[in-house]
């Protein structure tokens, strides 16, 4: 093992992630203009009719505008992570990704390689939101803006991992329009990121139960607690669990023995 | 490199579902030969490509690339190839320079060794002088150029060419041809073609006719005309395929 080669090769697909992130202005904008609006506009116009009782992390009452800042983040990444995945169908279709699959190394390394390169790009924006939203006067302690960063490398690559999947699921371009109406919506609504579990619990038990068991909400308690200093054990394992599961499952449906691509025809 | 023969089929079958797309084709290819595989549309070039570069599985049958097991020694075998796929596969936003990088990457080649690389082998293609220019920019014939050297920066054994000249006008063509034969002989490079063009044929090629996943003819221009019983490449084909277009 040439860990020379990996080392290089795990660089080259970062590097190629992070230029074109970097050369695609309007990606870099529209990824920060959808979380904005929510904290601008729905956050702002909810304020006055949510009452948020005193809730770890939390030690005082907050403003709306602050619960609601670790589920955008979450938001945030959760929308990158499907647009690594769009991106992945995208290359498969354009053949690009023909070029990845037959490079001589194991396909895992090859799909964790493009994870992290996405994954990367999702913590550059979330950093940004936080810059912006710190002008905002939501301010976490400063060094919550640390310990967010491993939490936020964490859930990146949970949902990087969950796309990945996804896209190997996903035999055309056009169906990804499902995605969104299947995968991203119920996982952001039935989640955490907007009201706190309690607040579900009042109107519907069923709603608590699958918000408590949504991956995306154990995500974004994650941040919540990282960003004010806190651990939260709990959110960590639930994440890092659906990390592994989402992951090896994405693996096998790359796989050309096991998964999906014999039935699609073609990587 | 691990055996004389750079690329060896055997017995190898391939269904989708209940229907064979390739039917116990057997063949090898010998360094320096060029090796063009005719077949109609359907008749499972495409595939045989795919199983080759391992983006399918075989399940019957072997391939071996310069002695390594295609299935079991993967990554051995994928150094030893060079793939020029039908469609493009290079980035259009990125520059040539920067699609070739990112290929060495992969290839876990050095930062001196991989400039080193691309420059000999975009000034073999005279396109050194537009290596800074994004792809987007470039025709037709000059990307093609840019996929046939990119394929050539890890000095593959065996070169595969899926229709490459598919959609380029004719003297991007016959450039491309030239080249390709060029790099055989003087490279000791094995190089196997797919194409559905007669007239991409050479009269020192070796020649595999695929038809319905068999292979109908294996041999040198004149042992499949011989074979046939036809005076030009055009009647045996249409002998073979029972006069399908090619």
């Amino acid at each position: 093992m040439n860990l020379l080669h990996y080392w290089r090769a795990m660089w080259g697909i970062i590097w190629r992630e992070l230029w074109r992130f970097v050369t695609q202005r309007e990606r870099f904008i529209s990824a920060l203009v959808r979380p904005l609006v929510w904290l601008f506009v729905f956050a702002a116009g909810f304020r006055a009719a949510l009452g948020l009782a005193i809730t770890p992390p939390y030690e005082t009452y907050i403003l709306y505008e602050v619960y609601i800042t670790p589920g955008l983040i979450g938001m945030i990444q959760l929308f990158n992570g499907m647009q690594s995945s769009l991106s992945m169908v995208y290359d498969r279709e354009m053949g690009s990704m023909r070029i990845l699959m037959v490079c001589p190394l194991p396909r895992w390394f090859l799909l964790l390689s493009k994870l992290l390169a996405g994954t990367g790009v999702s913590i550059l924006q979330a950093y940004a939101f936080l810059t912006i939203a710190w002008f905002y006067d939501i301010q976490a302690p400063w060094q919550g803006y640390l310990w967010v960063a491993p939490a936020l490398m964490l859930v990146g690559l949970m949902l990087g991992a969950l796309g990945l999947l996804l896209s190997s699921f996903i035999k055309q371009l056009e169906n990804f329009a499902g995605v969104m109406n299947f995968v991203i919506f119920p996982m952001f609504f039935m989640s955490t990121a907007l009201y706190p579990l309690w607040k579900i619990k009042e109107s519907s038990a069923l709603l608590h139960n699958l918000a408590q068991y949504n991956p995306f909400s154990q995500a974004v308690e994650l941040i919540r607690f990282a960003l004010y200093g806190q651990f939260n054990q709990a959110a960590f394992i639930y994440t890092f669990v659906a990390f592994i599961v989402f992951m090896a499952a994405a693996i096998i449906g790359y796989n050309p023995s096991k998964g999906m691509m014999m039935k699609k025809g073609g990587a | 490199m691990n055996s004389s023969i750079a690329l060896s089929i055997e017995d190898l079958s391939f269904s989708y579902g209940g229907k064979k797309a390739l039917d116990q084709v057997n063949f090898k290819i010998q360094p320096g030969e060029c090796t063009i595989l005719l077949g109609p549309n359907g008749a499972g070039k495409s595939t045989l490509f795919s199983l080759i570069t391992r983006l399918y599985d075989t399940r019957e049958g072997r391939i071996e690339l310069c002695g390594f097991d295609v299935k079991q020694q993967t990554r051995k075998a994928l150094e030893k190839l060079g793939v020029v796929f039908q469609q493009t596969t290079l980035d259009m936003d990125l520059t040539v320079m920067q699609n070739l990088r990112y290929h060495t990457a992969l290839h876990g080649m050095g930062s001196k060794l991989a400039t080193q690389r691309i420059q000999q082998e975009l000034e073999r293609l005279n396109m050194y002088e537009r290596r800074f220019e994004k792809v987007r920019q470039l025709n037709g014939g000059h990307r093609r150029r840019v996929e046939i050297a990119r394929a050539l920066l890890h000095k593959p054994s065996l070169l595969l060419l899926d229709e490459p000249t598919v959609g380029l006008d004719v003297p991007s063509r016959q450039s491309i041809v030239e080249y390709v034969h060029q790099l055989a002989v003087g490279e000791k490079l094995a190089v196997l073609w797919a194409s559905h063009l007669i007239d991409e044929i050479y009269p020192g090629d070796h020649l595999i006719v695929l038809h319905k996943g068999q292979v109908k003819a294996n041999g040198t221009v004149d042992e499949v005309l011989k074979m046939a019983n036809a005076p030009t490449i055009k009647d045996a084909f249409n002998t073979l395929t029972q006069g399908e277009q090619a």
